[in-house]
């Protein structure tokens, strides 16, 4: 019998993409847990930030910073272009025009009229090989411990991955404590008691959704570090993914997102490893093909349960929940 | 139990609808908002008197909450300008017009729930630099402002009897104390003057003098006041000023004692023809002629025809018929006739 997965499922705690789930649902929690922005257009923004990063170093061959800048700059364009219209609506349509931005994202990066620059429905390889080559100080080699033993590459992956998100969350804590933190917090309660008292809503609003939005772009960026850049990673199914690693941390909370990260991919590696286990051993009357959409029906279901009857997350405060009103 | 303000100081002429003040801080003209064909507000001029409390005073849809909302930039009227201090407030969005020194308070308390109460108060703070994006990173740069307003807070919360309550959870207070501090926390923005939606509704009467009170001291503060509100106990006691509105006009203006019998404003309140049946085609007929208007007029005399009474057309003498028929009868003929 094969325990490997134990150790593998171990080894998500500090894999890149945890890192990268991480990075994308603290820039959600700038929108939805403190100002309240039902943003459910995420991965649009981890799409366009991939998609910066590697147009700029794989397509067009320029330097790693300026693919840095375009991650930025693309960000903050898509951020002006949903908010300006919708927020100063009620929050459900930001909602809905997010969710269709993101999906208007992926469908036109994947056309073929684009795919000169965008590799169509390829997407783009080579993003994590340009990065290393660039960047990498380590010396080639493999280090670790039995299955969790990882190669120069990817050891400099995961310590910038990591290094991302102790940097965005050092970020947040600092702007959270602050007076417009304090603001965010009222505007997501209710706006018009803060215009009341002379606050520029709309501009808070701004702001909080262009600073998670590159946050998020980010976190595309660091996605596609240990995989090839594909359009249909970055469908609803992923924003849904980042809302439950967002609810199941703490909305509103700064480390929420890094646990809801962890313990969300140990969780899939985890029962992933244990269904199969079952399956094979005939234990379980299922087909293997089905083990994959089993694990994300108990997903849904612990979801489910959190929200009824641990609605501030793990790490949030009662009273502050988002759902008790 | 401070002075009014005598009635001498705050008037410029006659006390009349729209009338002039001596010194008025907010003064508007023509504003009116349409909701499809519903009228709401229509007020062809009015001047608030600075430094005393005005009331704003009228029956349920008299537009009063929406004239709130209109001054305050928190909707925008179809027509009109208005003046705050003698800057034009007309298209200025809601919170510069807070800026400008004019703050108001909710008919359904706002208080920040999931927030404590000193960090409500924080919230209403004004100049504090570390509410711009950049600055709030470095906290060098706004932790002398925070502790300047967490000490301004506290001597407000001090004053409105909160300073115990200081770390709650807004949620936790009761609506009175919600109020209070709603009240608490527009102050904190240090204004010119304020305005008071229904500061008295579903506050608990043990708290209602202190309420009382602290009105009253905002005006010895220099603050001037309009309030909305229904309590005319508490309109008689506090306000030097009153502002009577119904379907939007105003209808009546004058210091609390002489306005509570104005007949416009017992019209408004209890209806024009309150002393009339108008369950009658002869009271009806009465309110035609009052009115002066034809479509009622023919209404009425079309049912009275109906109903077989001889009505003179378009005399007043409809008192003299007899009977007072009901008017379901000619509906009874018809079920019996086939």
């Amino acid at each position: 019998m094969d325990f490997n997965f134990i150790p593998l499922a171990f080894g998500e705690v500090f894999s890149p993409t945890t890192a990268a789930y991480a990075l994308a649902a603290i820039g959600l929690a700038v929108h939805f847990g403190f100002a309240g922005l039902l943003n459910f257009g995420q991965a649009g923004f981890m799409a366009l930030g991939g998609y910066a990063f590697a147009v700029t170093t794989v397509i067009f061959g320029l330097p790693v910073w300026m693919g840095f800048l375009m991650v930025i700059a693309v960000s903050v364009v898509f951020a002006l272009i949903l908010g300006i219209p919708t927020l100063r609506l009620r929050a459900d349509y930001l909602s809905i025009v997010t969710i269709a931005a993101a999906e208007i994202v992926r469908l036109s990066v994947k056309t073929p009229e684009f795919s000169d620059v965008t590799g169509g429905s390829e997407g783009i390889n080579g993003a994590g090989r340009v990065f290393n080559e660039a960047t990498n100080p380590l010396p080639d080699g493999r280090w670790g411990v039995g299955v969790l033993t990882y190669s120069s590459a990817q050891w400099w992956l995961i310590i910038v991955g990591w290094a991302m998100v102790a940097i965005a969350c050092l970020l947040v804590w600092l702007l959270t404590r602050s007076p417009w933190g304090r603001v965010l917090r009222g505007i997501r309660e209710d706006e018009d008691a803060v215009r009341s008292l002379g606050k520029n809503v709309y501009q808070y609003k701004m702001q909080a959704l262009i600073i998670g939005g590159v946050i998020g772009g980010f976190g595309g960026f660091l996605f596609i570090l240990p995989r090839s850049l594909q359009p249909d990673n970055y469908g609803t199914q992923m924003t849904f993914f980042l809302y439950t690693i967002l609810l199941l941390g703490g909305a509103a909370t700064v480390f929420g997102p890094v646990l809801g990260s962890i313990i969300f991919w140990v969780v899939l590696s985890l029962s992933d490893g244990v269904l199969s286990l079952l399956v094979s051993n005939g234990w379980l009357p299922i087909a293997t093909t089905q083990q994959g959409p089993i694990r994300f029906i108990i997903v849904g279901v612990a979801l489910m349960l959190l929200v009824i009857f641990r609605p501030q997350g793990i790490l949030g405060k009662k009273k502050e929940a988002l759902f008790s009103a | 139990m401070p002075e009014k303000t005598p009635v001498s100081d705050i008037l410029a002429g006659e006390a009349a609808p729209g009338c002039a003040k001596k010194d008025p801080i907010l003064v508007a003209d023509h504003v009116s908002r349409h909701f499809g064909g519903l009228t709401a507000v229509d007020v062809a001029h009015v001047e608030i008197p600075r430094g005393s409390i005005t009331a704003l005073i009228g029956p349920n849809g008299a537009g009063k909450t929406t004239l709130f909302n209109l001054l305050t930039g928190f909707d925008k009227p179809n027509t009109g300008t208005w003046t705050f201090d003698g800057q034009s407030l007309g298209g200025v969005p809601a919170f510069k017009v807070a800026r400008r020194g004019m703050v108001r308070t909710f008919q359904l308390t706002k208080a920040l729930s999931a927030m404590t109460v000193i960090e409500n108060m924080r919230l209403g703070a004004t100049g504090q630099g570390g509410e711009n994006v950049f600055a709030s990173v470095i906290r060098p740069l706004w932790r002398g402002r925070e502790a300047e307003i967490t000490e301004q807070a506290e001597g407000l919360l001090a004053r409105f009897k909160l300073d115990t309550k200081r770390d709650d959870y807004a949620g936790s207070l009761s609506g009175g104390q919600r109020k209070l501090l709603e009240m608490a926390r527009a102050l904190m923005t240090r204004p010119k003057m304020i305005m008071l939606d229904e500061p008295m509704a579903g506050v608990n009467p043990a708290l209602t003098q202190s309420l009382l009170e602290h009105i009253l001291s905002l005006k010895d503060d220099g603050t001037t006041v309009l309030f909305v509100e229904h309590d005319m106990h508490m309109v008689n006691e506090i306000a030097d000023w009153v502002i009577v509105m119904a379907e939007g006009k105003v209808v009546a203006e004058g210091p609390p004692s002489t306005v509570m019998n104005d007949q416009a404003v017992i019209d408004a309140y209890l209806g024009a023809h309150h002393d009339v049946d108008l369950g009658t085609i002869e009271g009806r007929l009465e309110v035609a002629e009052e009115m002066d208007s034809e479509a009622v007029r023919e209404e009425a005399e079309e049912e009275a025809e109906a109903a077989g009474i001889p009505v003179e057309h378009a005399t007043p003498d409809a008192e003299a018929t007899p009977a007072k028929t009901p008017r379901k009868k000619p509906a009874a003929k018809d079920e019996v006739t086939p």
